[in-house]
């Protein structure tokens, strides 16, 4: 294949894509280019970019964590519980769920940094650790307001309208988690690309040898940066309960995927070749319209994974056909 | 065995590397039941001709002749056909971690075509032991290879090609990282190999070792055979002289500089099994080498001094104040910075571009308002750019894609915007061209000029030489002498660096 091709694609290609298939979506029905469906991919979108951008932040210092789909699982179930259960106010309910998923991250990190466990097992093991203990906490069941407790009697507690209003509530007349999340992708690329943090974690992710030998807290950056992923993932959880309006047992275990073939679409936006904020953004607003179109189309459900599955393929062969190139 | 002595003859073996000759036609002759020393610098192309012989890669021209046939070595497995074995440095990458030291030994013999595939576990723990005793070496079969000492390991793969008919053997630095207790028992090993027919090409760094054990030394520079002689005709200056040639024109004009109070003040520094108590100083404008062949500790010092490698005794203080460096960041804090030796690997994050591999160390300096200033950092690169002569496209350009020396400028420059004191390189001209090379002496004799102690570790004697005020001299993890500017000559130093006359340092 010409090189030049090759190099337009993995510059232009995913864009390319993405305008395709909103391009090829409109004609197919004519409700799917309106205000309102565009707003519902968005909202639709906003749970798997949080995730994607704790996501990012992992990959950013060329680790990996593949424990934020759990962690999202873990918040649901914790902030639910502390209202239904334990009627606690809102604020508890925030902070601890951002305290959980700091938490994960730090045990993360502390297998990694310190155990120095290789970050795919660790993460992965560690999947499996959080999602068990979720469903240790609630036995298996999903949280519901006022929800029939093992004992026969009804939970005291139910999901606070405050907390609603962050899924499924308008501000400005946009979702407020789409405006959440619009806010934290300029936040984040204002991270990477003005702070020296997040100047140091890509720094690490290039060579991790070299930047310690820089004068680089390597450790305190890795650190970070796996206490960030797991930040984000809690903020999914969060707007996945509020919008849900319950806490389903398990629920964030397919958002791990979704989260990853976000980032690594990114990867080849505008031929980045490595995790970039913008291109996390890019990646999730692809995966989105798909399966909101596919959805449109009537294509079952049961076939979304394929789905994701197949552009994740596709957008991995892109970018290491093109890094494997340019090491040449 | 063989009953009669083995010959391996070469003629006029040459070999060049995408244009670069490493050899330029070399004669030699090897005969068995003789132990002969294969010595020259670094460079000298003593491990393309070995590689050569095992197969590795194959000469471009020339002969190679065995007991009067000529032969054709096309692979290691041609070679080791032939009785042609090798050992390199690098034992780990041949054997098998989790076998065992018996498997281990068998391992070609049971790789080779035409076996059973079934394992005679009785047998072939019955050879290995054989082997084992016929080298007088105690170690027990049934250990995973992994878990041996460097020495075990050596001695392990010394087993497996005696477990073929081995004619002649190559051993490629195997004393280098040795106690002396290991290395005795290697010298038996040897020995008995000797008495065997085998003949052993050994090649080395250490002097007094030659003179104790072979009978024949060949001495190659710069991809030709200097001379072979017996070891009676020849002394430890004859072969430094050799190894060195002729004397090193001064064209690096040192710049003068001003000499005053102690920066860097190390003491009874420990790390590791390669820095074993080093007590140094650098004085503010002093440029002081640390000379030392290759496995001596020079790199392992300075990433003591810089905290990169842990530290378990001693003390490093920066003008008067201690500097307790538990990682690089400390050290750099405390004004110590270090380019490293491996500069693609340890020196430059080759996937970036210019402009953020040359801002790295100095980010704190470059915000304004907490975020970063992409005005600022483009006048700090760009001096830096300026200052050191850095060839490049432009700040955005990859670091992976400027040549080899402009990427060490990288390596050197980012360090130059901070406030460091004492700048600590470690072989800053490996791999650089001549133009380059000038460059990065400037630098160095300007940091000098400047105020800066330097402490410059190498194993280029006539560098050394050339751009230092005072030449330290390592050998074995300790610094065992000390010359002045002008005191000393390239061939002491190697005589020094290499174990001394007498072969005690």
């Amino acid at each position: 294949m010409n090189s030049r091709l090759t190099e337009f694609i993995f510059k232009y290609g995913s864009l390319l894509v993405i305008g395709l298939v909103i391009i090829f979506f409109s004609f197919w029905d004519e409700h799917f280019f309106t205000y309102d469906n565009l707003a519902s991919i968005l909202r639709s979108i906003s749970i798997t970019a949080f995730v994607a951008i704790g996501v990012t932040f992992s990959l950013s210092v060329d680790g990996f964590d593949l424990s934020v789909g759990s962690t999202v699982s873990m918040v649901i179930a914790f902030s639910t519980a502390l209202m239904v259960w334990y009627e606690m106010p809102l604020a508890v309910v925030i902070i601890g769920s951002l305290l959980v998923g700091a938490a994960v991250g730090l045990i993360n990190s502390l297998l990694i940094v310190r155990v120095r466990i290789p970050d795919l097992l660790a993460t992965l093991a560690m999947m499996y650790v959080v999602s068990g203990l979720q469903q240790i906490f609630t036995k298996g069941n999903s949280v519901y307001s006022n929800m029939v407790m093992p004992d026969g009697s009804s939970a005291p507690g139910s999901i606070s309208p405050a907390f609603l209003w962050l899924g499924q509530g308008e501000l400005l007349g946009m979702p407020v988690p789409v405006v959440m999340m619009v806010l934290a992708f300029i936040l984040v690329f204002i991270f990477f690309k003005y702070t020296r943090t997040g100047r140091q974690m890509e720094m690490t992710g290039g060579n991790e040898e070299a930047a310690r030998l820089s004068g680089v807290r390597v450790k305190r950056i890795r650190t970070a940066a796996y206490v960030l992923s797991g930040l984000f993932a809690a903020v999914g959880g969060l707007l996945f309960a509020a919008r849900t309006g319950s806490g389903q047992s398990g629920a964030g275990a397919p958002i791990l995927m979704e989260a990853v073939a976000a980032v690594f679409v990114g990867y080849s936006v505008l031929g980045a070749g490595r995790p970039n904020i913008v291109g996390t953004f890019f990646g999730a607003v692809l995966i989105g319209v798909l399966l909101n179109g596919l959805t449109m189309m009537n294509v079952p459900y049961y076939s979304n994974d394929f789905i994701k599955g197949g552009v994740l393929v596709l957008a991995l062969a892109i970018t290491f056909i093109h890094l494997n190139r340019r090491k040449a | 065995m063989e009953q009669q002595l083995a010959r391996l003859k070469l003629a006029g073996v040459r070999k060049s590397f995408s244009g670069v000759p490493a050899l330029l036609g070399v004669d030699l002759e090897l005969r068995g039941g003789e132990i002969h020393a294969l010595l020259g610098a670094n460079g000298a192309g003593k491990s393309t001709l070995i590689k050569i012989l095992s197969g590795a890669y194959s000469a471009d021209e020339g002969i190679i002749e065995l007991d009067e046939q000529r032969v054709r070595i096309g692979s290691p497995k041609e070679a080791k056909a032939l009785g042609i074995h090798c050992v390199y440095q690098e034992v780990d990458t041949a054997l098998v971690p989790r076998l065992s030291v018996a498997e281990n030994i068998m391992l070609d013999r049971h790789s080779a075509a035409g076996g059973s595939i079934w394992v005679d576990w009785k047998q072939l723990h019955r050879e290995a032991a054989e082997t084992l005793k016929r080298l007088g070496a105690d170690i027990p079969l049934h250990k995973p290879a992994g878990d041996l000492t460097l020495a075990e390991k050596q001695l392990v793969l010394i087993a497996r090609l005696l477990t073929e008919q081995a004619r002649f053997v190559v051993l490629d630095e195997p004393t280098a990282p040795l106690s002396l207790e290991e290395t005795e028992r290697l010298f038996r090993v040897m020995e008995g190999l000797r008495q065997d027919g085998i003949g052993v090409v050994f090649i080395t760094h250490r002097l007094p070792e030659v003179f104790r054990l072979c009978s024949q030394v060949t001495v190659m520079r710069d991809g030709s055979r200097i001379w072979t002689k017996s070891v009676e005709e020849t002394d430890a200056d004859d072969v430094a002289l050799a190894m060195l040639g002729r004397r090193f024109e001064d064209e690096y004009p040192k710049l003068e500089a001003e000499i005053s109070d102690v920066l860097l003040d190390v003491k009874g520094l420990r790390s590791g099994s390669r820095v074993n108590g080093v007590d140094l100083q650098v004085r503010k404008g002093e440029i002081t080498a640390v000379v030392g062949l290759v496995g001596a500790g020079k790199t392992e010092l300075s990433r003591a001094i810089f905290g990169a490698d842990a530290v378990t005794d001693g003390s490093v203080s920066v003008a008067g104040r201690r500097i307790k460096a538990s990682q690089p960041a400390d050290a750099v804090r405390g004004g110590i910075v270090l380019v490293p030796e491996e500069r693609r690997r340890q020196g430059i994050i080759a996937s970036d571009n210019v402009l953020r591999n040359l801002t790295l160390p100095t980010l704190r300096k470059l915000t304004r308002g907490g975020l970063l200033s992409r005005k600022r950092e483009e006048s700090s690169a760009t001096g830096i750019i300026e200052r050191l002569g850095i060839k490049t496209s432009g700040l955005g350009q990859m670091v992976s894609t400027l040549s080899g020396g402009n990427q060490q400028k990288v390596s050197i420059g980012k360090w130059v915007p901070t406030d460091a004191s004492v700048y600590l390189f470690d072989e800053p001209t490996k791999g650089v061209d001549i133009g380059a090379k000038s460059d990065i002496f400037r630098v160095i004799g300007s940091l000098a000029q400047q105020g800066k102690a330097v402490l410059y570790l190498t194993c280029e004697f006539q560098e050394a030489i050339g751009i230092a005020d005072r030449i330290l001299v390592m050998y074995d993890g300790a610094i065992v002498r000390e010359f002045q500017r002008g005191e000393v000559s390239q061939e002491e130093l190697l005589i020094h660096a290499s174990g001394g006359r007498g072969g005690v340092a």
